[in-house]
């Protein structure tokens, strides 16, 4: 049989590449049926507000042309070798990488402000640096309750939603600041603020995943997902319709910014630039926020490495290889369950209050199904329960929709209407299905067992038994 | 009791079209276990078909007669959507099966953001308000204040809810196809060992649902006369709500479920609360999961250890 294997494929050869040609053409006959009606004809509206159509074959042509030759690429390139695992990493290879992530990420802003100067810096550090590192923190968070206890949570973005309106509405009600002039100082609140309420939305949105985890506590897997989604849903909804108290669609603005321990970033003799003697710039401001959210990201690492080791850590990962395990052997599902829901939903909410603090301005908005799907499927792709993965993920794929804004070039090729931006969501969620079907558990598979016998050996992810829950 | 009946009538004529997109839900879900996050936007995707087909016809082709036209947008809307849908689960879902369990869930969302998103960008963010089809009305009583009526459109709902779901109960009970599908639900292994395509049965399954979500569609479209490409989420969770109210992977459940939460959406606007009639169906939706997760019809799910 060996012998007569080679000259057969040569002979194939030419029937494959047929093969492959029928295939491919199916598939542009496929897309030419997918695309006809939503792509080949844009209802507009006309001047006395009737719906009439755009004919425009010629993205049809375009999607069908790339149909077929993706099919034909995909089906005639060479099958690549399997490339063997490197089983044997440098030990410590993981740790020397975050090491040098961390480096690169404290000496981030001096970059950027070398490399782009004063006015680009501030667009660099906001717009990747925190808008990246609020998703690196809330997938952190989300990991305790999905990576660790394996509980599956589609609603996160309400505990998120409940630190930043508990920070914006404690920081602007006038109760609250009529009291604190009285009682400290007039200049007290404006100027402490926001580490003062920091503490007090995390408590807040640790309170409403318990609150919200007791009703569920039977459930498991995706019936849990579905009802996390619907808490998720009736916050928002309240917060629109509550309008006394949340001022609705219109949303909560006017919202303090942090200060420097006290000393606020604005351009008054009192303002941090007077202080320090520096020239008075908006960048401060956003470098200090940067660094704060660099610190939340750690504290929240720091804190799920540490819980990891503890009883209640251990606990959670039993809980989530086998639920019916764990009962079994005494674990107290209960609080363990309770527990990862409230300290997930608190660091969500300590998001939630840097959210607020950064933007000024809040709104229901801000808090749809959609973020809740954008941090949860950051979690599942980074691989589940590795905080490095998560990191990646979150650079990946929060960065590479933001990177888009940036891509004003591609306006020359496709025409001056072009506008990548609107194309932001479309390619995330063609990114999150080609991923999962890529990498099903996520780009970091591999698990480091927290307890180990003599040797620490890394678990390839399809090894580790799939709990049901 | 005038404005109780016209609710009524409302009611049921939503509950019709929620239980038409819940079948696609619980089939689904009953034969591979997962939660089509996608299926509410490909309905919506086929209130666009619908539309857009309703526009050739009419406008382009010039066709006179209303009815053929909205049958041919029926049958193409049909068509097409099924298409989507298993290109769908062809090249989403099928590579995940039997994989990683979140794996299909996280494609399943994908795939929603990504086609809310290339209907936003293909046919624009705005409102789409369709030409009025049926505009008339039958007044049943009327009152001194009050007059309950009824309209075309809602007795076209109704009737052609209860067509399709004759000829799909036909289907399912009484084809080969049919007892395909029942027969993956209960056992997948075994019936692939005893000669059923069980990889085509799960296709057909995701095609059918998208057919009845495509029915489902044009009705939405004419009741409401305006969509939206944003239209995909809410009506689906709706839509889910109900198969999960009478039972997940039951068929007769669905289209009870659906009733209930129409009558229930329409009642408790009219009654309480406009604002908060969304509220209304989430709460019901955790109530059921936390308290009797297998529904009113749904059979309980044993866990065996």
């Amino acid at each position: 049989m060996a012998v007569n294997a080679a000259p057969q494929t040569r002979a194939l050869a030419p029937t494959r590449i047929g093969a492959a040609l029928k295939d491919a053409l199916g598939a542009a006959l496929l897309a030419l049926g997918l695309a006809v009606p939503v792509l080949a004809l844009r209802t507009e509206q006309n001047m006395s507000n009737e719906l009439i159509l755009q004919p425009r074959w010629g993205y049809v042509a375009v999607a069908v042309m790339l149909a077929f030759l993706a099919r034909l690429g995909y089906l005639l390139a060479p099958a690549l070798p399997k490339r063997q695992r490197t089983r044997a990493r440098p030990r410590g290879f993981g740790r020397a990488l975050s090491m040098a992530l961390l480096v690169l990420l404290l000496v981030y802003p001096v970059l950027a402000l070398a490399i782009t100067g004063k006015a680009g810096a501030i667009k660099w550090i906001d717009n990747f640096g925190i808008q990246i590192l609020i998703y690196v923190m809330l997938g952190w968070g989300l990991n305790i309750v999905v990576g660790l206890a394996g509980l599956l949570d589609l609603g996160y973005v309400a505990f998120y939603a409940v630190g930043a309106y508990a920070y914006a509405l404690l920081a602007t009600s006038d109760p609250v600041k009529a009291f604190m002039a009285e009682w400290i100082g007039p200049g007290f609140w404006p100027a402490w603020a926001f580490w003062i309420c920091l503490p007090v939305a995390g408590l807040m949105a640790a309170f409403w995943g318990i609150l919200l985890g007791f009703p569920v506590l039977r459930l498991r897997g995706d019936y849990l997902a579905i009802v996390t989604l619907a808490f998720g849903e009736i916050i928002r909804l309240v917060l629109i319709n509550w309008v006394p108290v949340t001022n609705g669609y219109a949303g909560i603005s006017g919202i303090p910014r942090p200060s420097f321990f006290g000393l606020p970033f604005t351009a008054s003799d009192q303002g941090f630039a007077a202080f320090f003697g520096l020239e008075f710039t908006p960048l401060y401001r956003t470098i200090f926020l940067f660094y704060m959210i660099v610190c939340l990201a750690l504290l929240t690492n720091w804190v799920t490495l540490r819980l990891r080791r503890l009883p209640i850590g251990r606990a959670w990962e039993a809980l989530r290889e086998d639920e019916i395990a764990c009962r079994s052997l005494g674990i107290n599902t209960t609080n363990t369950k309770l527990t990862a829901f409230a300290i997930g939903a608190g660091f969500g909410g300590f998001a939630g209050s840097f959210f607020a603090a950064r933007q000024g301005f809040i709104s229901p908005e801000s808090f749809t199904f959609m973020e809740s799907a954008v941090v949860l499927s950051i979690v599942v792709m980074g691989g589940m329960g590795s905080q490095l993965g998560v990191a990646i993920a979150a650079f990946v794929m929060i960065g590479g929709t933001e990177i888009l804004r940036e891509l004003d070039w591609l306006k020359q090729v496709f025409g001056a209407d072009f506008e990548p931006t609107q194309y932001r969501m479309l390619l995330f969620g063609l990114g999150m299905v080609l991923l999962m079907i890529w990498r099903p558990r996520g780009l970091i598979s591999f698990r480091a067992p927290s307890i180990f016998l003599r040797e620490r050996r890394m678990v390839r992810a399809e090894a580790v038994r799939e709990g049901r829950g | 009791m005038e404005y109780f009946l016209q609710q009524l009538i409302n009611g049921v004529t939503l509950g019709s079209i929620y239980g038409l997109i819940a079948i696609g839900y619980t089939m689904v879900f009953g034969i591979i276990g997962m939660v089509n996050f996608a299926h509410g936007d490909v309905f919506m995707l086929s209130t666009f078909i619908a539309l857009i087909f309703l526009l050739a016809l009419t406008q382009v082709l010039g066709l006179g007669s209303l009815a053929v036209a909205l049958f041919i947008v029926l049958l193409l809307g049909m068509l097409l959507t099924s298409l989507w849908a298993w290109a769908i689960e062809r090249l989403a879902y099928r590579p995940l099966r039997g994989s990683f369990r979140l794996a299909p869930l996280i494609s399943a969302i994908g795939m929603s953001i990504f086609l809310s998103n290339l209907v936003q960008v293909t046919q624009g963010p705005r409102n789409k308000p369709v030409p009025s089809v049926l505009g008339e009305v039958i007044v049943l009583t009327g009152g001194d204040v009050y007059a309950v009526t009824l309209s075309y459109k809602q007795i076209m709902i109704v009737a052609v809810t209860v067509m399709l779901l004759v000829a799909f109960w036909y289907v399912v009970q009484r084809t080969s196809l049919g007892r395909a599908q029942r027969a993956c639900e209960q056992d997948r292994k075994m019936a692939a060992l005893l000669g059923v395509d069980v990889d085509r049965t799960i296709s057909l399954t995701f095609v059918i649902g998208a057919a009845l979500a495509a029915v489902a569609g044009l009705l939405f479209m004419i009741y409401y006369g305006v969509v939206n490409f944003a239209d995909g989420f809410v009506p689906g969770v709706k839509a889910f709500t109900a198969a999960v109210l009478g039972g997940i992977g039951s068929l007769p459940g669905a289209v009870l479920g659906g009733l209930l939460i129409g009558l229930i959406e329409t009642l408790w606007s009219a009654y309480f609360s406009i604002d908060y009639k969304d509220v209304a169906t989430f709460l019901i939706l955790a109530v059921t999961l936390v308290f009797m997760p297998s529904g009113l019809l749904g059979k309980p799910d044993v866990e065996k250890v």
